[in-house]
């Protein structure tokens, strides 16, 4: 039987605010234990939380980009569980009136754009760090209380790919708002998935699990053709799914049972008497609608009608918005009206620099200009294809434009016929059974006496001109 | 609403108190008390009235994302029952 997977995504997200949700502290990471810690966020008694205003301007923000209704009033719940990371006994979120609800996010999908639902996003407190060691576990309450947008979609994904894309389109908006790092590393980004399968065509969902543990939008996907597998198999072998949690271990590649949730979980949400209710009014959220930048679909789309560029480089050059930003300014440089050569660029050499470097295109310091300049003198066959990359690295290590990188590796590319010959005639006679099969009708031995007079000058011949004068000279020979 | 010792039992679980049988009963029965009690509400319209999200009627208390003064962790763990370093500790929660 063929099954099709229902998956939805719940995203935690570290708005990138300075201090935590509902007190004062500190929200840097990486600090000493329990060094950002306040009576407000340990929950000692008497003491009163009080919301962060940037936080919930972050919170609409975010709701606006992703198409949300940003709710005219919100209000803050108590989630009553025990657990020893979670100091007051319950964590603050928000229950039936989320800061927005009702939005979506388009991803592309087999060459389609596909739209997933979002239910709601809405705003809670991170819990605290807990370190197990032999016999007691260790608690660090620096996180506790860092301000989380709870962003949850829709089981409107139909394939672990889906997920994927799903996650890396709203990474990029949310990256684009500046309300989030979304370092998975740092825990500023957790996912975790439900997911459970129906036979194909069917609406009823079947039993679903819950994913944890993903470090990474690639383990999410990992995890997710894990799980669609294991329920297959269940279902083919006449068993029954059960509802459980299971924890996604990437070193094993296979995921394992926490705990099996008996009947749901009785958290008891009621109102949070120690915060006021909010009432946002229209002027708030037209003014962060305002502050919204152009969003990667759109600048995606802009770049696709105003530059000419593929779905494919459009969509890789659109993902930060400062590498767009910088793409966009070498595209206007660029005077050709043809873009394909610097975005090649872009997306090839330039990419594969940062790569290596662990770092974006736009932090590699190279100006719009001179990778232009650089691209320029390749055009005019001023210098190979090859040379060009090794000025390129040069750029990027000692930060020189590439005509004075050209002049000091003696780089320029060499036309000049007079100075071919030289070793056009060496190759010639070094190898006379290429010239042979060449007079023999083989082409390809032509190929290998340009390769040659490649090396001997050191990749510093023009192919094209070295090529033209062996042809000339064996011809008339 | 009839409240029967399983359910108070299922309630004292939740709040993570510990009841003896006795206990039980006696509080099953005024528990039944109260909520008979505040039952006498049911007796209102409030087709009318909006559900009370605060009973304070201010809204927008926000404050600025300014850092304010954090505790020491030796301030922050002077009342802890048991610490190791700048940690608390707890029992350990997972084998
Ligand atoms: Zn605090």
């Amino acid at each position: 039987m063929e099954f099709e997977p229902v998956i939805g995504l719940e995203v935690h997200l570290h708005l990138k605010t300075k201090t935590k949700a509902f007190c004062g502290c500190s929200t840097e990471f990486g600090g000493q234990p329990n060094s950002q810690v306040c009576p407000v966020c340990l929950g000692f008694p008497g003491t009163l939380p009080v919301l962060n205003k940037v936080a919930l301007e972050y919170a609409i923000k975010a709701g606006l980009a992703l198409n949300c209704t940003v709710n005219k009033f919100t209000k803050f719940d108590r989630k009553n569980y025990f657990y020893p990371d979670l100091p007051k006994d319950y964590q603050i979120s928000q229950y039936d009136f989320p800061v927005s609800s009702n939005g979506f996010l388009e991803i592309d999908i087999d060459g389609k754009i596909k739209r997933i639902g979002i239910t709601r996003a809405h705003l809670e407190e991170d819990a605290g760090k807990l370190i197990h060691k032999d016999s007691v576990s260790l608690v660090d309450f620096n996180r506790t209380g860092i301000a989380l947008l709870e962003i949850v979609s829709m089981p409107e994904i139909n394939s672990p790919q889906e997920a994927y894309e799903y996650l890396t389109g709203l990474k990029s908006i949310l990256k684009y708002l500046g309300v989030s790092d979304c370092d998975m590393e740092k825990g500023s980004l957790r996912c975790d998935a439900n997911v459970s399968i129906r036979p194909k065509g069917t609406i009823p969902l079947g039993v679903k699990a819950e994913l944890k543990n993903m470090n990474s939008f690639k383990a999410v996907r990992d995890a997710l053709e894990y799980e669609i597998e294991r329920q297959a198999k269940c279902l083919e072998a006449g068993e029954k799914i059960i509802q459980e949690t299971r924890l996604w271990d990437e070193k094993q590649g296979c995921s394992v049972v926490m705990r099996t949730k008996e009947g749901a979980q009785d958290y008891r949400y009621f109102p949070e008497p120690d915060l006021t209710t909010f009432i946002i009014d229209s002027g708030l959220i037209d003014e962060i609608r305002k502050s919204i930048p152009e969003l990667p679909r759109e600048k995606y789309q802009r770049f696709i009608k105003e530059y000419g560029l593929s779905i494919y480089d459009a969509k890789l050059l659109v993902l930060i918005r400062e590498d767009a930003d910088f793409a966009e300014s070498c595209m206007q440089t660029y005077a050709n009206n043809d873009k394909k050569l610097i975005v090649n660029w872009l997306n090839g050499a330039l990419l594969s620099e940062a790569n290596a470097r662990n770092c974006q295109l736009c932090q590699l310091g190279i100006k719009a200009q001179d990778l232009v300049e650089l691209v320029n003198f390749v055009e005019r066959q001023e210098i190979s294809n090859l040379s060009a990359k090794t000025v390129l690295t040069q750029m990027i290590e000692t930060k020189k434009g590439p005509a004075e990188i050209i002049k000091e590796k003696n780089l320029s590319q060499i036309s000049d016929t007079g100075a071919l010959d030289g070793f056009i005639e060496e190759a010639i006679k070094e190898n006379e059974k290429s010239v042979a099969d060449y007079k023999a009708g083989k082409e390809n031995a032509l190929m290998f006496l340009v390769g040659q007079v490649m090396k001997k000058s050191k990749g510093k011949a023009n192919p094209k001109t070295a090529q033209e004068l062996i042809k000339r000279r064996l011809e008339n020979a | 609403m009839a409240i029967d010792k399983k359910t108070v039992e299922y309630v004292a679980h939740l709040a993570r108190i510990e009841l003896q049988d006795k206990e039980l009963e006696k509080l099953s029965s005024q528990l039944h008390d109260i909520l008979g009690f505040i039952d006498k509400l049911s007796e209102l319209d409030t087709k009318d009235v909006l559900p009370t999200s605060h009973i304070l009627p201010i809204n927008n208390v926000l404050r600025n994302d300014q850092p304010g003064q954090s505790l020491t962790p030796a301030k922050a763990l002077e009342n802890a029952p048991s610490s190791e370093g700048n940690f608390f500790t707890v029992p350990k929660v997972i084998e």
